[in-house]
């Protein structure tokens, strides 16, 4: 199947294996200093948090490694960073910016 | 690290803001008043090129200007090259290639491989009734980023009248599945009017079968063309709350399916729209034969002058253009606009309806209810849109001699006491 037909809602879980399909470029704005995520007729500005999430997200870490890695990086529980990161993938998966394995 | 971690535990929100139009310059940025990083943080992100006003449909909704540039005036090659050259180097992010019909330039692909070259993410805006898969590969090939084609109607029949265009459906929906065969994002472009306003669920069906990211249900906004044929294209109010009330309730339904975007009728609304974002704030338009405009329809507006991207450098003309300055901020503003606690969220809505309708560009657009003009528009729009439908005029360069004629001025309206 195509990038671009998908036959339903993502819903991200703990095996999920995300990534960023080809059409969404994750740029540094360096002439306004931050990270952008180019798509069809939007620009989102990621934060410093959601930008590593997303140089994360390479269809091979599932959702658990990326919370592993953050959570070792951060020093913090890995449940709060889950969470948090399970939320901030559903919100882009909703806004259709996410594919997964 | 911790610390700073913990502070977004909870807003999950606040990671990702989504703005279409956007130029804030960022606390970040700093330096010299001429430094790069000081004018990319000033420049505007959006960049609309209409390559041509050539198109092979005839749609009496079309916002062009009557007046359509001719093919003998159109920029060069290198002209459109140099224009995604500079567009790159000044900090603009994405380019809309637009027009008319932006595949009726021969050289598609050299302008298409510029914009990547200089890292513009590219749309293509197309009615797609000429386009061929090759074409189409090719262009994804050099770079083309996302591809949004028109839907005149659902029903065959009702679009190709409405187009003018016989067969136009049959390639449209060909040209779609080889968007999204090859990978490439689609958006499906609607334009709502009262001519098919009673097929909005159905766009929505369709783009889903389509296999598209994202629907725009674009309500006709009346300029060019489009306000010449209002009373043939403006829908009842009735009509419009339930196109509204469907796209409401589609959007939970089709949460990470379809993105649908809609463009309200604003003759209906109670704010106006902020219009491109503010005048000269993110956005900015070259026409066929580069003139470089702050809004596609701002010609209508007869007291500016436009500066063209032949003779001065396109920063030099967003900076410091006459046209770009004439609305920015809100300097210009008059009353209501003036002491109104919204002046910086809607900008004081369009300047070019604000023209349209009331004959001055620096009044409150007659869209806001604070607009002493506001209940006469309202109530211009409910009368036409219960007039018998007529044929309505289609966009083409005869009718557009047809309709530069000079003729009877039209009564303006009046404001209200």
């Amino acid at each position: 199947m195509a990038e671009t037909n998908r036959p339903g809602r993502l819903i991200v879980e703990s095996g999920t294996k995300p990534y960023l399909p080809p059409y969404l470029k994750l740029r540094h704005d360096k002439g306004r200093d931050r990270w952008i995520l180019l798509a069809p007729e939007r620009i989102l500005t990621p934060d410093k948090i959601a930008v590593e999430v997303l140089q994360l997200c390479d269809g091979v870490r599932s959702v658990d490694e990326i919370s592993q890695t953050l959570s070792e990086q951060y020093s913090a529980p890995v449940e709060l960073i889950q969470k948090d990161v399970t939320e901030l993938l559903q919100d882009l998966a909703d806004k259709g910016f996410l594919k997964a394995f | 690290m911790t610390t700073e971690l913990k502070d977004h535990v909870g807003d999950v929100n606040d990671h990702l803001e989504s703005v279409t139009v956007d130029d804030e310059p960022t606390s970040g940025v700093t330096g010299e008043d001429n430094s790069l990083g000081a004018l990319c943080a000033r420049a505007p992100i959006g960049l609309l090129a209409e390559l041509t006003h050539r198109c092979p449909l005839q749609c009496g909704y079309c916002s062009n200007p009557i007046e359509l540039e001719r093919v003998n005036k159109e920029l060069t090659t290198e002209q459109w090259v140099s224009v995604m050259e500079q567009a790159g180097e000044m900090g603009i992010l994405q380019v809309h290639l637009s027009g008319g019909e932006p595949t009726a330039r021969k050289d598609l692909e050299e302008i298409v491989a510029a914009a990547a070259r200089s890292g513009l993410y590219s749309n293509l805006i197309t009615a797609a009734v000429t386009l061929k898969r090759e074409r189409l590969e090719k262009l994804k090939e050099l770079g083309l980023d996302h591809v949004q084609i028109s839907f005149q109607d659902v029903d065959p029949e009702n679009a190709e009248r409405i187009g003018g265009y016989p067969g136009a459906t049959a390639k449209k929906l060909e040209a779609a599945n080889w968007v999204t065969d090859m990978g490439l994002p689609l958006t499906i472009n609607a334009p709502i009017h009262r001519q098919n306003i009673h097929n909005v669920g159905r766009y929505i069906d369709l783009a889903v079968e389509l296999g598209a990211q994202r629907l725009e249900i674009a309500h006709v906004q009346y300029y060019g063309w489009a306000y010449l044929n209002r009373a043939m294209l403006m829908p009842t109010y009735e009509q419009t709350m339930q196109s509204v009330d469907v796209v409401e309730a589609a959007r939970e339904r089709l949460k990470g399916i379809l993105t649908i975007d809609m463009v309200v009728p604003d003759y209906y609304a109670k704010r106006p729209k902020p219009c491109m974002g503010g005048w000269a704030k993110g956005f900015m338009n070259v026409t066929p034969a580069g003139k470089a405009m702050p809004c596609h329809a701002a010609e209508s507006i007869p007291q500016l002058t436009f500066d063209n991207v032949a003779d001065r450098p396109l920063l030099d003309i967003w900076l410091h253009g006459e046209a770009f300055n004439a609305f920015r901020g809100t300097d210009w503003m008059k009353e209501p606009c003036r002491s109104c606690a919204f002046k910086e969220v809607d900008w004081g809505g369009c300047r070019c309806q604000a023209m349209a309708i009331t004959g001055d560009p620096t009044n409150t657009d007659p869209a806001c209810a604070l607009s002493p003009y506001h209940g006469e528009m309202a109530a211009m729009a409910r009368e036409e849109s219960r007039r018998p439908l007529k044929p309505y005029v289609y966009r083409n360069p005869k009718n557009a001699a047809e309709a530069l004629k000079p003729k009877q001025e039209e009564a303006e309206l009046t404001p209200a006491e």
